[in-house]
């Protein structure tokens, strides 16, 4: 397992975008930041969001889709299953390093 | 000092006047031949004396870039307001719009964003009953 995901991981407001997409998959940065400022109260520049979302798809916990003029962004759980055999099914073939 | 004025830019005139009357469902105000192109506004007909939207051609090179930046991005280029967004939502759809947002509790407000087929995002938007 890449040390990626767990850096991605350790700051809140990455995991606040990961929450969100928990909640509706497949939204614009438009979408993202207006959640992150109305609801968590995030004063983050659409920039610094971004950013986090760079850092999540490069971990693989996020996937970017261009469907016509617009792009969306999905999130991607298989990242989150390693780290769960890693520890809670240490038995089970793949298990990260 | 008023806002009296609002526009959109627009690829299509013609398609545009289409989409904002007959989907949208806002009426037209003015319609001035000028050039190639027309002055064409349109109002809501709840108020056919407020601010009028211009629907003005793209055609200036800048235009088309902003755009199509704003739009990767979700980016709404103005906000509508509605008396319910998911009523609204729903009507829109079954008339064949896309949205790029579904209905959202955003804080105070509920917001969903269209695609109005002339190059642009739109927000609607209602301001969420305080229980």
């Amino acid at each position: 397992m890449p040390d990626d995901v767990f850096k991605a991981l350790a700051d809140p407001t990455r995991r606040k975008i990961l929450d969100e997409l928990t909640e509706r998959n497949g939204q614009t940065l438009f979408e993202i930041c207006a959640r992150l400022t109305t609801k968590h109260g995030l004063g983050s520049s659409r920039q610094a969001i971004s950013q986090h979302l760079a850092v999540l798809e490069a971990a693989g916990l996020v996937r970017t889709r261009r469907q016509g003029r617009y792009k969306f962004h999905d999130l991607t759980t298989e990242p989150l299953e390693q780290i769960v055999s890693r520890w809670l099914k240490p038995d089970a073939p793949e298990t990260g390093k | 000092m008023k806002i009296h004025l609002s526009s959109v830019c627009v690829d299509d005139q013609d398609k545009a006047l289409r989409f904002y009357t007959e989907v949208l469902g806002f009426v037209k105000k003015h319609e001035v031949p000028l050039g190639e192109h027309r002055w064409l506004t349109v109002v809501s007909p709840e108020d056919p004396e407020g601010t009028e939207l211009v629907l003005e051609p793209d055609s200036h090179p800048a235009v088309r870039p902003y755009k199509e930046a704003l739009a990767k991005d979700g980016i709404p280029v103005t906000s509508f307001a509605v008396d319910d967004v998911h009523a609204e939502y729903a009507r829109l759809r079954e008339l064949g719009v896309e949205f790029t947002q579904e209905p959202a509790e955003m804080g105070p407000v509920t917001t969903a964003v269209l695609d109005d087929t002339c190059g642009n995002l739109i927000q609607i938007a209602h301001t969420n009953q305080v229980p």
